[in-house]
């Protein structure tokens, strides 16, 4: 009953990948073991409880047996063979997570704060959104720009952290077209709650037309939407506010054709190519009272047209 | 003795020096006491104020982000270090223990009130911490963040780092009262049950503090003086910390709940006056809690370290689960065929057992490797942490809070209100809790501000608005039992030397007691379970 069932449960977010199905039979199994041992625990609490009360507080009880050997080790023995049903069942399914399809579809991850991008093989990547196609082993490699994160998707069961300086493997194979949310789970600083993206699982032919569209700039979309567009997918947005507000970084309201006075370099105008240099080398100049911000490159991440486009939107922000 | 000592340890001298230069367990135990209770009362406000700002999905409704990430980590780091670990040890420990042992002190009075000096120099320099700007990197101070953050982070792990000694003072002291200074009479094995839980909790103390003191002073050097250790960026190895804070904190687990077990063993045999049920194996469960917490540390790392340790932390997580549930089997035990009453510091072991088991049966969701993907770092781990933590620990504590209150002040406080408020903090609590474990298992992630536009983002922002009325309602009987407490110092009625009719040597000296505990030598003439064969009178109708 349960443990076919692929849709939303009050315990458990609907399953949509190949190895969801057998961790959550293995969550049903502890949750009523544990929901017996809960009510072995209450009935002795309530019942005993009850049927031995006194109200006379000086009474001694009648004198009863003060220890059982037999029953210790009944009340060892018996859980410890349930867990380690438990930990075998649990470390099969564990196994299977971390050994990778020979053959999977490779995609790397960058991670960073407060950002995803998705590298294809293809020759592109795709910020925010990854995008896979339904029923095929997707193996990612992933790293990360600075500090700790954890990549998560509910609907997966698929959860593996990020440590710098070196690649953290994880696959998944999705079994439901659809949108699911993907996390960050390992606490990463300011905008570690916004640090969320989307994974798009689509159907082969679907996915193929999508390969072949997002390498297509298509010329048709203004550039001051690209730029918009591309504020919130390459997570511009959790830094940079458009209204003014001082968050991590400089707000882009108002700052076209203005001085950003810098710490230890000269002040420069912002035009298009102070705005180009900020994108991929922002260590270059340091705006002042934003010491701390350590904002990433974004070189090889973003494209041209993207560029562009945050350029134009910029200047729209007056 | 039904009457109230006059002249007692409370008022032999009433000048602050006599305070502040005291060498007397129970005075250094009550002003540790004062002490602990003031940054659980800082720490619970930052809570309160968590889970209002959790009311709504949006993020910035009371407080802003960076806001938010400092009060959890101090929250975090205040209920630990300067709260809990200190709670029941240091404060109710050190008031008790030298009594149910028949001596005058324990074995280094000196070393004690160095301790509680040490405690509070280290819960200085952590606000001092918190004026400065508060740290945000979790009470877990996770490299490559903590190493880069320009929060106060050298300032909190200082004090965190001093605060380890105060712990180490206290364990070595205990260890060496409990071999050394024992009443003629009072054999290793009728020891109370609360005596052998702290003999364990010191143990861990000695032996895993240093090694978060030796990780806080990597950690301080790493960032002052730029030594490659943990941050990769400086070539260093950000699991190494890991490996190092776990290697503390998960022992440190047990530095909290096993003291919590030993007041629970002596609320239950007094309240059913009855001989405790299995008392070797609750004693030897205690040593093996002890022994296998040094051993499984990497299960806080399954989704950042190799398979293979992996698994051997998983199977030596169960094998520590066992010695828990056979405490709770013969505490269980010891209720049938008992004769129960249930004053307040029964309904906490009532509580315990309850929410201990909870806390202890969702563990093993935990510790299973392939569901603990899935449940890692979410509120599942705030929720299970809580019902051992809070379930577990504080309310032992407040169980013994509750029964040797009148040990400590010679008065009673209000039974009614007393029972009131711990049947509202169970209900609270579990408000508070069950809907995290719900929304943990969908995939809510904890350390979460703002959990806005997700696709359960309705189903999570439901069990929020739970959690956080189940909030108010344990601010609530926290208030209640402040007030009742705090009257009943002046105004309640005189307990006499035993109000429970308890077996124990702390109930056969007068209350308060007088400054050396007893005002003649006590004599053994029974075990402290022996309810079968002794028979005592209550001191209070």
């Amino acid at each position: 009953m349960f443990l076919n069932a692929t849709e939303q449960t009050t315990w458990l977010p609907q399953q949509a990948s190949t190895i969801a199905s057998e961790v959550d039979a293995l969550f049903y199994f502890i949750y009523y073991w544990t929901l017996i041992f809960l009510g072995i625990v209450a009935f002795c609490v309530f019942y005993f409880g009850w049927k031995y009360r006194s109200s006379n507080n000086n009474s001694k009880a009648p004198k009863s047996a003060s220890h059982n050997t037999p029953l210790e080790i009944a009340w060892t023995v018996i859980p410890f063979i349930l867990v380690m049903i438990v930990f075998f069942w649990g470390a099969g399914s564990y196994m299977k997570m971390n050994v990778i399809p020979y053959g999977a579809m490779e995609i790397n991850v960058k991670a960073q704060k407060w950002a995803w991008n998705f590298k294809y093989k293809e020759g592109f990547s795709n910020p925010r959104d990854l995008v896979v196609p339904v029923n095929t082993p997707i193996k990612l490699i992933m790293e990360s720009q600075d500090v700790l994160h954890s990549f998560y998707v509910p609907e997966f069961r698929v959860k593996m952290d990020i440590i710098p300086n070196r690649y953290m493997m994880t696959w998944f194979e999705a079994t439901k077209i659809g949108e699911y949310d993907l996390l960050c789970t390992e606490y990463c600083g300011a905008s570690h709650s916004e640090m969320n993206g989307k994974v798009i699982v689509k159907s082969q032919e679907d996915y193929e037309d999508w390969l072949e569209k997002v390498n297509v700039i298509d010329e048709s979309i203004p550039l001051v939407e690209v730029g918009e567009t591309a504020y919130e997918k390459h997570a511009c947005n959790t830094c940079h506010s458009i209204d003014g507000s001082s968050m991590i970084g400089p707000s882009f309201k108002g700052i076209w054709n203005t001085i950003a006075e810098h710490v230890s370099t000269e002040d420069k105008l912002i035009d298009e190519n102070y705005i180009r240099e900020s994108i991929l080398y922002p260590q270059k100049h340091i705006v002042k009272g934003y010491e701390n911000g350590n904002m990433p490159s974004y070189k090889g991440l973003i494209r041209d047209r993207e560029i562009e486009g945050l350029i134009e939107y910029i200047k729209s922000l007056k | 003795m039904r009457e109230y000592l006059e002249k007692n340890y409370l008022n032999e001298e009433t000048t602050i020096k006599s305070w502040l230069f005291t060498v007397d367990h129970k005075r250094i135990g009550l002003m540790y006491l004062f002490a602990i209770m003031f940054f659980f009362a800082v720490g619970g406000f930052l809570a309160l104020m968590m889970r209002l700002e959790l009311l709504t999905p949006a993020g910035g409704d009371i407080l802003d982000k960076n806001t938010y990430n400092v009060f959890y980590t101090l929250h975090g780091a205040i209920m630990i270090f300067m709260f809990i670990i200190p709670s029941v040890p240091a404060a109710m420990g050190n008031i008790i223990m030298p009594i149910m042992l028949g001596t005058k002190d324990v074995a280094f009075p000196r070393l004690n009130l160095a301790s509680w000096y040490v405690y509070v120099v280290g819960s200085s320099i952590g606000i001092f911490s918190i004026i400065s700007g508060g740290v945000d990197t979790g009470w877990t101070f996770y490299t490559p963040y903590s190493s880069s953050t320009d929060t106060a982070v050298i300032s909190m792990t200082f004090a965190v780092l001093v605060l380890g000694f105060s712990s180490i003072f206290t364990g070595i002291n205990f260890i060496v009262t409990i071999h050394k200074m024992r009443a003629p009479g009072i054999t290793w094995f009728s020891m109370p049950l609360f005596v052998w839980s702290l003999y364990a909790t010191a143990l861990i103390q000695i032996l895993a503090t240093p090694v978060i003191a030796v990780t806080m002073l990597l950690l301080i050097m790493e960032r002052t003086f730029q030594v490659g250790i943990f941050d990769p960026a400086m070539g260093g190895d950000p699991v190494l910390f890991q490996h190092f804070f776990w290697f503390y904190s998960h022992p440190a687990v047990y530095i909290m709940i096993l003291p919590g077990m030993g007041i629970i063993s002596e609320l239950i045999s007094t309240f059913s006056k009855k001989k405790i049920f299995g008392y070797t194996y609750i004693a030897a469960s205690t040593m093996a809690i002890a022994l296998f917490g040094f051993l499984v540390w990497g299960h806080h790392m399954f989704t950042s370290q190799s398979e293979f340790a992996a698994l051997i932390f998983s199977i030596i997580t169960y094998l520590t689960a066992l010695p828990s549930g056979v405490k709770i089997f013969n505490w269980l035990a010891t209720l049938y065929k008992a004769k129960i009453s249930y004053e307040a510091p029964m309904l906490y072991a009532i509580n315990f057992l309850l929410l201990f088991a909870i806390g202890g049966l969702t563990g093993i969701f935990l510790g299973t490797l392939s569901v603990d993907i899935m449940l890692h770092d979410t509120y599942f781990v705030v929720a299970h942490f809580h019902y051992v933590m809070m379930g577990g620990t504080v309310i032992a504590f407040l169980g013994g809070l509750h029964y040797w209150w009148p040990k400590i002040w010679g008065r009673m406080y209000s039974e009614k209100w007393a029972r009131i408020s711990a049947i509202l903090i169970f209900f609270g609590f579990n408000l508070t809790f069950i809907p995290q474990f719900i929304m943990g298992s969908l995939g809510m992630p904890r350390r979460y501000w703002q959990y806005d536009g997700l696709v359960n983002t309705d189903i999570f922002h439901f069990y929020h608005q739970l959690s956080t009325l189940g909030s108010w309602f344990i601010a609530v009987s926290f208030i209640i039992m402040l007030v009742y407490l705090v009257h009943s110092i002046k105004y309640g009625k005189v307990a006499g030397s035993n109000p429970w009719g308890a077996l124990t040597l702390e109930w056969q000296t007068p209350s308060p007691a007088p400054a050396h505990n007893f005002l003649e030598e006590p004599k053994i003439t029974h075990g402290p379970y022996d309810y079968d064969k002794v028979e005592v009178e209550r001191t209070i109708d």
